[in-house]
């Protein structure tokens, strides 16, 4: 059985009188260990797809198996666990915690998992020493590089050891150098065996998966292997 | 636990990210628990002074006054304790030990003069017994005897106040003044009583009774209360008994007709006191506790500002795992930890402005501020914490992850 198994998933939207079908009717199955990007043209879908992956939202018909379990009509509480334990984000805009140090912002998943401090520490040192940040961990995000920042939420979604890595446009918001060193660092923890799923428009970020699925309007309109 | 832990640090974190906002917030619950808290210690204190004040007035004690029942009242009747009721209790009940009557003088005999200074003060006309019943202490001189009732004797036993109101000399005893147009000599000065109410204890004239009678005149009845103290506590129920069987024969009840008197115990006294004391605590401090209320609603406001500032990072926090509750508690802790530091500094500015209001009013009793107002307003504050802060948390708990994290 593969991760995760998508089988005729719809998401519609009513606007006014109209129903809007952000995903129309879209099976798909991912393995462990892949590197798939998800790229498309805007309104296309695939953030839809990326929140519907991710159990941020619910999709309005089909079937999500993640890992053998169907979690598209599961409650609210079920799917904040499933969000903390089996999936790991990452945002354009990174989405850190301001007040927070890099070190809180990466133990604040643990907190969810009921670990105690010392065990937070010592994982989140671990996940930061992996992105090659440890020693900027006491630093607030606003005294960190874009670069960095990002880096951080990357260990933040790392250090629970998830099933698989969600990217939204990862690097949208980084100048080209930082990007290629992010992009290397995704390299690397797809060696290691992590399956990293992630969103983007820009065609040299997708060259970097090793599957790419193009959306349009809803539907799969390719799905090539690298 | 870890969870909880993490909540209320994260809760204090963001109190102190926003201080001077969390101190404005604060504000409405200080000032509302030190108001409730001012009111209560001054009132408690005044209770404290009155129930030591009864203390005077021993246990072995009965009051016997004229009580008209508002049905009688309305019909234009107003009950007295009369001449005879006195003598009749006082010749037919043995277990007495010292009965004294208490006329109070009105019109023109209230009036005492000395020189060209005239004061209006409360003329007592009540025989020696007077002394021994209600703890009376002389400061100088002597009280009433035996002697003084007995030959109907111009003399007066004067109270603190009136040596100065009245321009006496420091040392009275001797001096002439006039009580009601007629010439009465100084006798004696008692120890002074302090104020009750804001009522001067110490503006007080003792006469003899048969003088105040004389003054009176036969003719006019007047209004007399009859203290009397028993030799023995365990007849205190049928002495009661009997007095009531006396009176109700003198005045002609019929059966189904209600007292038009009342025979009080000094217990009863006290307790009459204390719950009209309870109910100007309650009746106060429920007008400053609507302060309380108008302090919630302000960190409700605020709270709700919170929420709405921070839906992104709320977006974030349930993206990465967290539930309902967790946000909940965090936003909920948040709140009472605001209500309760304010209601903490709240009890001490209280009882600051307390102490130094009783110690601003001459002769007022010191503050006391009792356990019980100080727990129910730190739980007031607590509850207020929870009851204005459950809205905004609720709202921040149930907030979407996606529609949370999309919030700009």
């Amino acid at each position: 059985m593969s991760l995760i198994e998508l089988s005729h998933i719809a998401k519609h939207y009513t606007m006014g009188d109209q129903t809007v079908k952000a995903l129309d009717d879209v099976s798909l199955s991912i393995a462990a260990n892949e590197f798939i990007g998800f790229i498309g043209a805007s309104g296309s879908g695939k953030s839809t797809m990326m929140n519907i992956l991710g159990c941020l939202d619910s999709p309005t018909l089909g079937e999500y198996y993640l890992n053998g379990t169907d979690v598209a009509q599961l409650p609210e509480s079920r799917l904040a666990e499933i969000r903390n334990k089996e999936i790991g984000f990452i945002f354009q805009s990174f989405n850190l915690l301001p007040r927070a140090s890099a070190l809180q912002n990466v133990m604040q998943p643990l907190i969810y998992r009921g670990f105690s401090l010392a065990t937070r520490k010592t994982l989140a040192i671990e996940a930061l020493e992996k992105v090659g940040l440890d020693t900027r961990a006491n630093h607030l995000p606003n005294e960190l590089s874009g670069g960095q920042r990002q880096r951080v939420a990357i260990a933040r979604a790392l250090v629970t050891r998830p099933s698989i890595l969600l990217a939204d446009e990862p690097t949208g918001n980084l100048d080209s150098q930082t990007t290629k060193d992010i992009m290397a660092l995704f390299d690397q923890l797809h060696k290691e065996g992590q399956t990293i799923i992630m969103v983007t428009h820009e065609p040299e970020i997708a060259a970097h998966c090793l599957r790419t699925v193009t959306m349009k309007d809803g539907k799969v309109l390719r799905d090539q292997h690298a | 636990m870890h969870s909880f832990i993490e909540s209320f640090r994260s809760a204090i974190l963001s109190i102190r990210a926003h201080g001077f906002r969390s101190f404005l917030t604060t504000l409405g619950i200080v000032i509302g628990v030190a108001s409730v808290i001012a009111v209560v210690s001054v009132v408690q204190g005044l209770s404290y002074s009155i129930n030591s004040e009864f203390e005077n007035l021993g246990s072995n004690t009965l009051t016997v006054r004229a009580h008209t029942p508002l049905k009688e009242a309305l019909k234009g009747k107003i009950a007295k304790i009369t001449l005879q009721d006195y003598q009749d209790i006082k010749e037919r009940i043995n277990d007495i030990d010292a009965i004294t009557p208490i006329v109070t003088g009105f019109g023109k005999i209230r009036e005492v003069k000395f020189g060209s200074q005239i004061e209006v003060s409360n003329v007592i006309g009540t025989n020696s017994n007077y002394r021994s019943v209600n703890s009376l202490y002389m400061s100088e001189g002597r009280f009433l005897t035996f002697s003084d009732e007995k030959k109907r004797r111009r003399v007066a036993v004067i109270g603190q106040s009136l040596i100065t109101t009245l321009s006496l000399p420091e040392s009275p005893i001797g001096e002439y003044i006039q009580v009601g147009g007629e010439w009465f000599k100084i006798i004696g000065v008692t120890e002074s009583k302090g104020e009750i109410f804001g009522i001067d204890q110490d503006n007080i004239l003792f006469i003899p009774f048969s003088t105040i009678q004389s003054l009176i005149g036969r003719q006019s009845s007047f209004q007399m209360d009859i203290q009397l103290s028993l030799t023995n506590l365990d007849s205190l129920t049928p002495v009661q008994k009997r007095i009531s069987n006396i009176l109700r024969t003198n005045h002609d009840l019929a059966p189904e007709q209600p007292d038009d008197f009342k025979i009080q115990t000094a217990e009863q006294l006290r307790s009459s006191f204390t719950s009209i004391i309870d109910s100007i605590t309650i009746v106060l401090g429920g007008i400053v506790s609507i302060s309380l209320l108008v302090g919630g609603i302000g960190i409700m406001n605020i709270m709700l500002v919170s929420v709405t500032e921070r839906t992104r990072e709320i977006g974030i926090c349930k993206a990465i795992g967290a539930k309902r509750h967790h946000i909940l508690l965090q936003f909920l802790i948040e709140s009472v930890v605001l209500s309760l530091f304010g209601g903490l500094i709240g009890i001490l500015i209280g009882f600051g402005l307390g102490s130094f209001a009783a110690a601003i009013i001459p002769n007022f009793p010191a503050a006391n501020v009792p356990l019980w107002a100080i727990a129910v307003a730190f739980g007031f504050s607590a509850a207020i914490g929870v009851l204005f802060g459950i809205i905004p948390a609720a709202k921040a708990a149930n907030l979407k992850p996606i529609d949370a994290l999309r919030y700009e």
